[in-house]
């Protein structure tokens, strides 16, 4: 891990945590296209009982998504420039945004909206608890970071997270 | 008599949009002849956008592949997704509007910048109305009878694709700055606007896919829904990156501005 902690780091400290956020949704939503809807073809690109809302809610977040994949990585590029890049900060934003979004998916849009399901024509339960359980252990890892960055800061810079 | 006439007729369209699109190939090349005699030598990779922007829309409304969208739907999105956003993006980057701007003469340089300047191009080329203009465009003419009218009336058929040409243009123009903008917008409100574009995009990619518009074979709506979702995923990947990279460039720590001053960026 780190052992130096800039000055610009903890002073960038949010913005780390919104370039892990916008990758960590980013990277989640690409391997979700690119595994289970290209490569396995589990996922199916439109589901007869999908709700009006279930496609407009995809659509949010695939837009989102796609963005955020570009603009959180140029926000990565912009800590490194200013010497204000902070590893486990930026890790906790990864995991929180990748678990946030895959238990948003699993939950709201899978079950709730029914926009696709994870597989068909199996026993959708097991797959639905891996899912699920998955996203939730990562949204726990990147509290868990967040919680050791914030004593890293308090041990470097004793303040919190000032801003610019 | 009446098959004879409108097939009569898209020839004439096909014609006509071959000659325009030599005539603004010919024109930007006058117009780089023109702006070298005055100015630093116009950078070939411009020219190079746009000579490849033109061909890309002249494919989506000449040639075969015009030919072609007349009865299958997904050549009709593939040419849709070529005049509506591969060829707006080149063109964008080609920056048609400084060159204009160094060809003319002062007098009619002024008149061009008064007009950019204007009312009119500040609400049009406002983010907001341009994505209405675009997205909402292609609402309208996928999810009311107008598709299938279009194939029935000529110049609804005209009207459709500037339209879609336009709108695109006016769209990428708005996200991305490349020639200069008088009214310049902030980034947040951008993004914001484009991440709403890029889902009512997306969404309507999908509910083409449920609900095949008026006329269209339901195989052929599958395909076309689909390319139009991935195959507008890819051009806004494109334009995506442009806008990071602009904001990554314009949001640079003080101590870099001075030595970037001189390199520019596009």
């Amino acid at each position: 891990m780190q052992k130096n902690l800039s000055d610009a780091a903890i002073a960038h400290g949010t913005r780390n945590i919104w370039s892990g956020l916008l990758f960590g949704i980013g990277l989640v939503a690409f391997l979700d296209e690119a595994l289970f809807h290209q490569l396995l073809h589990w996922h199916h690109f439109y589901d007869k009982s999908t709700t009006s809302i279930g496609l407009v809610s995809d659509g949010f977040f695939h837009a989102i998504s796609w963005f955020a994949t570009v603009g959180g990585l140029f926000l990565l590029a912009d800590l490194r420039r200013r010497n204000a890049y902070w590893f486990m900060k930026w890790m906790a934003g990864v995991w929180i945004g990748a678990g946030g979004f895959q238990l948003y998916d699993g939950i709201i849009q899978h079950k709730l909206m029914r926009i696709h399901q994870i597989r068909y024509n199996v026993d959708i339960f097991p797959y639905d608890l891996t899912w699920n359980l998955l996203a939730a252990g990562m949204l726990a890892a990147g509290l868990l970071l967040m919680n050791r960055a914030r004593r890293q800061s308090r041990k470097f810079g004793g303040g919190g997270d000032a801003h610019e | 008599m009446h098959m004879n006439n409108h097939a009569s007729w898209f020839l004439v369209w096909k014609q006509g949009m071959a000659l325009g699109a030599f005539l603004a190939l010919a024109g930007y090349l006058w117009a780089v002849w023109a702006a070298n005699r005055k100015h630093n030598k116009w950078p070939l990779y411009r020219s190079l956008f746009w000579m490849a922007g033109i061909l890309c829309a002249a494919a989506a409304v000449t040639g075969p592949l015009a030919e072609m969208a007349h009865t299958d739907f997904a050549v009709h999105m593939l040419g849709h997704l070529l005049l509506g956003m591969l060829a707006p993006l080149l063109l964008v980057l080609s920056a048609p509007m400084t060159l204009l701007m160094r060809a003319l003469d002062v007098k009619n340089a002024r008149r061009l910048s008064a007009f950019l300047k204007g009312r009119y191009v500040r609400v049009i080329g406002d983010p907001f109305v341009a994505a209405v203009m675009n997205i909402g465009g292609l609402w309208l003419l996928y999810t009311t009878s107008l598709y299938e009218m279009m194939h029935h009336h000529p110049g609804l058929h005209a009207l459709v694709h500037i339209h879609v040409f336009f709108a695109g243009y006016l769209f990428s123009a708005a996200m991305i700055y490349i020639d200069p903008v008088p009214h310049r917008r902030p980034f947040l409100y951008r993004g914001i606007i484009f991440v709403l574009a890029l889902a009512g995009h997306g969404i309507l990619s999908k509910y083409i896919y449920a609900n095949p518009p008026d006329g269209v074979d339901p195989v052929q709506a599958e395909t076309g829904a689909m390319l139009m979702y991935y195959g507008g995923d890819a051009v806004d990947l494109g334009l995506i990156i442009l806008f990071c990279w602009q904001w990554y460039y314009s949001a640079r720590p003080r101590r870099m501005v001075a030595s970037s001053q001189q390199s520019g960026l596009m």
